[in-house]
């Protein structure tokens, strides 16, 4: 019985269908199911397969995006399910992710969330045109442990330091880990500014966000 | 009449109808709708307060305008048909009427690939000077945009530095898409007004124009608003350029992403109407359709050609000159896919006469200046223009004499009608049209010679520099913004 539904489950992400993972979600509630069971068994393995078929060019962006909104749907079902028993599920990491003040491209940066998101990490993404302190602000808040920080121009990207400078100022490094990224920054700019990790798009994003919490693949 | 040192594509045989009138009036009307039922952010007060006055439905909190067609429609009658972009030196003014499609150089790039060391590097000063240098030099260049990113200049006067380097380094007219906050933009006004000799001279023959960013989906930046408010005061002429891009900022289908990235324009171009009834504006786009598998904005592929010949179509029912972006290519050198994406994209823009391209000399999406490709669009920029032209048909070129003379067999190489008209042949010079063992011993190509071109022009052409004066003032002006 359960196994159907699993099954269920992961379709629904496959295909995108937020009001189906919902349903399936509070229906795995109703018949009492182990959330965490839901989550792993069910919905991630979705995740999974579009992933694994992005990577390999036969899934595309759309596809991507709206099985990462499935995603998010079903388990913000699950979620007082979960602090009702006390568990919490597992994240790879807790990332803030932002474009920094004075710069208002958002693409790039929102793509970068919704891959860290797929590859499960909790992103919290407070758009674009942030200042230093609302950025650090919100890490301290949900003890981030990366932050993620978008610049598309010349006259922005010295943002991404003014934020490394207030972070070691204020000490929080290395605790809080900082990586960086849009269409000036080159590895010379991540070097001079002292970032722990820059990518020029949103797969290698994760494969830094994953070393930056000591989860690289091997 | 033609410019000194400026080739223009002007009364074109060529001509293509992309949109029938119907199909541009439903994208009208879906522009007007969405306007008036969805809205556009203008997260701008003073806009806001424009927009109030005038009749529309304001969010102080959401910064969200919802205006009725009536407005906008109006609004956008008030737009001139056509004005001039001036230049430093008069003999090199340019029409915006309809009958002209002017290039200009791509602008605001991060790095450059270094003339001489052929190494890529972040941009600084001294390009921008370089360039414009070589941009001055090259006829296809009718007018700037700053082409890189000053990033040794101080952030808050950066864009200033750059307009000023351009002026100095060329007699050509220079547009701005580096400028994008009220203070910044009054600076430069400032300095062209010095340059023209005062603010009523500037406004009859403006030396600068500045072009500003949407910001997709229907949104605006507060800063490039205020400072397009003060350019149309200025009697600057201004545009918004949309780049609304399908499946990331826009629909995924092509009209629908028209009506968005047009609802950003109109919008904004009628606001400046409001604000300055009769300034010279300009509709400006680079639409594209943002890659399946990643997202990124590459500039290219067929959407883009196909956006490229319909957005004339849409400034033409407002009666406004068009800036179209051209020659963006995602390649990372001049290659198969940079010569592709610039020879389609501006050959459709070409057809339907877009008064303005960009593009020239750029690779990666915008972002890496070459001069070597720049060399390389200028020619076929130059091929589009001969093409433009079309077939001539008349007695003295169906040659009927001429041919009578040869007869069957012969050559007309010896012929005074072939000598007449043989310039009127295309004489390419880049494209490799040498025996092969000659290629062979050194395997060189178009790059290498259009490299050694801006090489050639860079050690050897000086532009007439800027009056003392000018000068002197146009540095106490971004002094004092500097220092501010
Ligand atoms: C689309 C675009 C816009 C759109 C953005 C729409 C939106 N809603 O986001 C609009 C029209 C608003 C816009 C505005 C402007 N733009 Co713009 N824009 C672009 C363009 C063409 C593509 C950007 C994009 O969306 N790419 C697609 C995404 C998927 O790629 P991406 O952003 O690079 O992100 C990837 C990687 O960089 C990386 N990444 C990104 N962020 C992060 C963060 C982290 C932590 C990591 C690890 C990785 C990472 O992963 C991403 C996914 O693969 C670029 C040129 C280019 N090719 O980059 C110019 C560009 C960035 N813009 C430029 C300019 C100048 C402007 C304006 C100033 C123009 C103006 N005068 O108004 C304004 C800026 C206003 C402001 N205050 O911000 C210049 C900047 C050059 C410079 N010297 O600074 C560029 C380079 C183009 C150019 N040469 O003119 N722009």
């Amino acid at each position: 019985m359960s196994e159907e539904l699993y099954k269920e489950m992961a379709q629904s992400i496959i295909e995108g269908d937020s009001d189906k993972s919902v349903e399936l979600a509070k229906k795995s509630i109703e018949l009492q199911m182990h959330p965490l069971d839901t989550i792993t068994k069910g919905f991630v393995v979705g995740v999974n397969y579009i992933g694994d078929q992005f990577g390999k060019g036969e899934a595309f962006l759309p596809e991507l995006v709206m099985a990462g909104e499935a995603m998010k749907a079903a388990v913000a079902t699950l979620e007082p399910e979960l602090m009702k028993l006390g568990e919490s599920r597992e994240v790879m990491g807790r990332v803030v992710l932002a474009t920094v003040e004075g710069d208002i491209h958002e693409i790039g940066k929102t793509l970068v969330g919704t891959m860290l998101s797929a590859s499960g990490f909790e992103v919290y993404d407070l758009g674009v045109d942030q200042p230093a302190e609302k950025i650090i602000g919100k890490a301290l808040e949900v003890d981030a442990h990366i932050i993620g920080m978008s610049a598309l121009l010349t006259t922005t990207m010295v943002r991404q330091r003014e934020v490394i400078e207030e972070l070691d100022k204020e000490g929080l490094r290395p605790r809080i880990k900082v990586m960086v990224g849009g269409a000036p920054i080159t590895k010379d700019w991540f070097q001079k500014i002292k970032a722990d990790g820059y990518s020029e798009d949103a797969i290698g994003a994760v494969k830094i966000a994953k070393q930056l919490v000591g989860k690289a693949d091997a | 009449m033609s410019n000194k040192n400026i080739k223009t594509i002007r009364d074109p045989k060529l001509k293509l109808d992309i949109l029938s009138r119907e199909e541009v009036r439903k994208i009208h009307d879906a522009t007007l709708q969405i306007i008036e039922r969805v809205g556009i952010k203008f997260p701008s007060e003073r806009a806001l307060d424009i927009w109030e006055e005038n009749g529309a439905q304001v969010s102080r909190e959401s910064k969200i305008v919802w205006v009725k067609p009536s407005i906008i429609e109006e609004a956008l009658r008030k737009a001139p048909a056509r004005y001039p972009l001036a230049a430093r030196d008069p003999a090199q003014d340019l029409k915006l009427d309809g009958n002209h499609v002017h290039l200009g150089t791509d602008g605001c790039g991060v790095e450059v690939i270094d003339i001489n060391t052929k190494e890529k590097r972040t941009s600084c000063l001294q390009d921008v000077r370089d360039i414009a240098r070589v941009a001055d030099a090259t006829e296809e260049v009718a007018f700037h945009w700053v082409p890189v990113s000053a990033q040794d200049a101080p952030t808050q006067a950066r864009g200033l530095h750059e307009v000023k380097a351009v002026w100095e380094n060329s007699t050509k007219h220079v547009q701005t898409e580096s400028i994008y906050n009220a203070k910044e933009a009054g600076a430069a006004i400032e300095m062209a007004a010095i340059l023209s000799g005062g603010r009523e001279a500037l406004r009859k023959r403006p030396v600068l124009s500045l072009m500003q960013c949407t910001a997709p989906p229907l949104a605006h930046d507060g800063g490039s608003i205020d400072a397009a408010l003060l350019a149309a005061e200025a009697g600057i002429p201004t545009g918004f350029m949309t780049m609304a891009a399908c499946l990331t900022t826009g629909p995924a289908t092509m009209a629908g992403n028209l009506a968005v990235g047009n609802a950003e324009v109109i919008s904004a171009t009628a606001l400046l109407q409001l604000a300055h009834p009769g300034a010279p504006v300009f509709y400006a786009a680079a639409q594209t359709a943002s890659d399946l598998r990643t997202g990124a904005y590459t500039g290219g592929g067929p959407e883009d050609f196909l956006f490229g010949a319909a957005t004339n179509n849409l400034s033409d029912f407002y009666n406004i000159p068009l800036s179209m972006g051209s020659f963006a290519t995602g390649a990372k050198e001049p290659n198969w896919q940079a010569g592709l994406e610039g020879s389609l994209s501006t050959f459709m823009a070409s057809l339907v006469m877009s008064d303005m391209l960009l593009g020239c000399g750029f690779l990666h999406g915008s972002r890496i200046w070459s001069y070597a490709e720049m060399m390389l669009d200028c020619e076929i920029f130059s091929i589009i223009e001969k093409m433009m032209r079309g077939i001539e048909v008349n007695e003295e070129t169906l040659a009927l004499e001429t041919i009578a003379s040869v007869g069957p067999g012969g050559h007309f190489l010896a012929q005074k009608h072939t000598r007449r008209h043989m310039h009127d042949l295309f004489l390419p010079q880049f494209l490799d049209r040498r025996p092969y063992g000659e290629w062979e011993r050194n395997k060189d190509d178009a790059r290498d010679w259009a490299l050694a071109k801006a090489r050639r022009i860079l050690n050897e052409h000086q532009p007439d520099p800027l009056d003392e004066k000018v000068d002197r003032e146009m540095n106490r002006i971004i002094a004092s913004v500097e220092n501010a």
